[in-house]
Formats: structure tokens, C-alpha cells, sequence
């Protein structure tokens, strides 16, 4: 299934945001999550499901100002 | 000392984290500059990275409150969202709240502003809203539930200082009692003394530091500048007059012409 994973096209079996976590190895990483646009909490990871062209977005603390 | 959403801080100075040399000359930076308050932003990261894990560990090192941000948001949708990510990452409601409205002088957009500040205190958030010093715009900020105001001194970076002090002194006349910080623009530690020398609570400034030849050096430049500000502030100063009046006492002076 073809996804977007953070700008990129992305070819993935996982069926939920916890499993293309899992399969991009960010493990237990700090990071957040959204799909298509919408913020999805860390706890709600496992129910959230990919669908073919949807929009992921994996971010993590950095420098700003 | 300021307080921000019923937090009292130990400085008047918050301090990016953006753009220095090194992670060492950031910390150094922090060191000398006392700062109380870091901003930190959220960007992307690839599977494997330890970029995130890596930085969070620097400013958790730094033993000071982190503030993060929404910069770089030009949409409301983007910044809710944005802020939504940061609360999880950071485990803080305060968020510094940027709607960009202009892409070459980085000015809020006042409307996607007051519209995503009223979302997210709804949600929870304690919101610090980057904007400008009108004082209508900063009514309907405080309507939309922000206790704190944030207006530029001049665009993001460019080190210009407070162009509009009449309407800086203004918003603090409006806002007695709304803790007031000069966000953005500031590139000299006289122009951070001015801030305070007009009553405001606390700087906001990240360039200014990091790019400067020596940032620790910098930082603690600004530091002083803002004790001395604050003082100068608290002494009531003298009202200034267009013509001279002599100090010195003109009754005594020797005749010798």
C-alpha cells in the first residue's frame, strides 16, 4: 500500500500507525504523530488505521526560537 | 520576577535554542545568560534518528522550562495541530502560538491568530501569542483566553530592535496588568534594556545570541541589560524636557568675567 510518510512516498504492509512505526524503526522513540493532518495521541496509535494515500507526519523535539 | 499562567519564572529572559555553533556553546549560552524559559520546536524525524532523543536529553540537561512553538505554521489547522504534537512531545500546555501571515516579513496573521489561540485554550493549552502591537488584535487575543501577549519588536531575525515604541508603551498602558513580552527582533542588549526601561515583563530572542561572533559572551550581555532595564523601570526615571537645566547649582558660582 502506498502512504506518504513524512513528505516521501512510502510502500508499507503495516495496517495501523503503530505498526509503521514499528516497521520504520522508531521503536520507542520521542516522537508525535499525525495522519492527514490530524494530531493522533501516542495511546491511539494501534487503532488508528492506514488507508491507501494517507498522509503521515512523524515529528520529534529540535531547536527553535 | 515574571509569571506567566501562574508560573513565576527566574529570568526575564527566554532564549531560542536555534542556530548556535554547537550544543556546547547552547549550554554555555543558558549558563551565562540565566534564562529561565527555552523555546523548542517540533520537525521531522526518520526511522533510526536520534536527532530528537538527542536534543531533548540537551535541554533536559539545561534545568529550565521549555516553551515550544509553532513557527514556521501559515494555516490554523497547521499550528493546532502542530501544538497538539509539541503537548505530547514536551508535556507542557503552554505553547508559543505563531500564525505567519507573511512570508517575507514572518508578520502574524492577526485573524488565524486570535482563531487558533481561542481553539487551543479551549483545549487546554496555555497559549503565548507571537503578534503584533495592535492594540485591538491583543483585546481579542485576551477575549479568545491568552494571559500572556507577545508582540514583536521587529520581523523575526532581523536584529532591528522596537520599531514602534509608541505603540509598545501603548500596549502596556492598555495591559496593566497582562504579563508583556517583546518577542522577536531584538539584536542589540540595549534594545532589550529599552523593553524593560517601558515596563515589559520579559524578552524573547534566540539570533541575537546565537549568531553573534561569541553567544556566551552575548547572553550574558543581555542578561545584564535586562537587570539593568528593570531597575532603571523600577526607579520611576526622570520625565525628559526639550531645554537644558543646569545640575550643577548656578547660586555661588565665583564671578570671574
Amino acid at each position: 500500500m502506498k502512504i506518504i510518510v513524512n513528505g516521501a512516498g512510502h510502500d508499507t504492509e503495516a495496517t495501523t500507525l503503530s505498526a509503521l512505526l514499528d516497521e520504520l524503526g522508531h521503536g520507542q522513540a520521542k516522537i508525535a504523530t499525525a495522519v492527514n493532518e490530524a494530531f493522533v495521541p501516542a495511546a491511539m496509535r494501534e487503532k488508528q488505521t492506514l488507508n491507501m494515500g494517507d498522509r503521515v507526519e512523524i515529528v520529534a523535539p529540535r531547536q527553535g526560537g | 520576577m515574571p509569571s506567566f499562567y501562574d508560573t513565576e519564572v527566574a529570568s526575564r529572559l527566554m532564549l531560542g535554542t536555534a542556530q548556535y555553533p554547537s550544543p556546547a556553546i547552547l549550554a554555555e549560552a543558558f549558563k551565562r545568560s540565566g534564562a529561565g524559559i527555552a523555546t523548542v520546536s517540533v520537525r521531522r524525524e526518520a526511522g533510526g534518528e536520534r536527532a530528537g532523543q538527542d536534543f531533548w536529553d540537551l535541554i533536559a540537561d539545561l534545568g529550565v522550562k521549555v516553551l515550544p512553538n509553532t513557527a514556521g505554521c501559515h494555516s490554523v489547522r497547521e499550528a493546532v495541530t502542530t501544538a497538539q504534537m509539541a503537548r505530547e512531545l514536551f508535556d507542557t500546555p503552554w505553547i508559543k502560538l505563531e500564525v505567519i501571515g507573511h512570508a517575507d516579513t514572518l508578520q502574524p496573521d492577526p485573524f488565524g491568530l486570535v482563531e487558533a489561540a481561542r481553539i487551543l485554550t479551549d483545549d487546554g493549552f496555555q497559549v503565548f501569542p507571537y503578534c503584533t502591537e495592535d492594540l485591538v488584535l491583543c483585546d481579542r487575543l485576551i477575549e479568545a483566553g491568552c494571559r500572556v501577549l507577545m508582540p514583536w519588536g521587529a520581523p523575526i531575525g532581523t536584529g532591528l530592535g522596537l520599531n514602534n515604541i509608541y505603540g509598545l508603551r501603548s500596549l502596556r498602558a492598555h495591559f496593566p496588568d497582562v504579563p508583556l513580552v517583546v518577542d522577536a527582533g531584538l539584536g542589540l542588549p540595549s534594545q532589550a534594556a529599552h523593553a524593560m526601561e517601558l515596563g515589559y515583563d520579559a524578552v524573547l530572542l534566540n539570533t541575537a545570541v546565537a549568531k553573534a561572533g561569541n553567544p556566551a559572551l552575548m547572553a550574558e550581555g543581555f542578561a545584564r541589560a535586562l537587570e539593568a532595564g528593570r531597575l532603571a523601570f523600577e526607579a520611576d526615571p526622570m520625565e525628559p524636557r526639550d531645554m537644558a537645566a543646569p545640575s550643577t547649582p548656578v547660586l555661588g558660582k565665583a564671578f570671574l568675567a
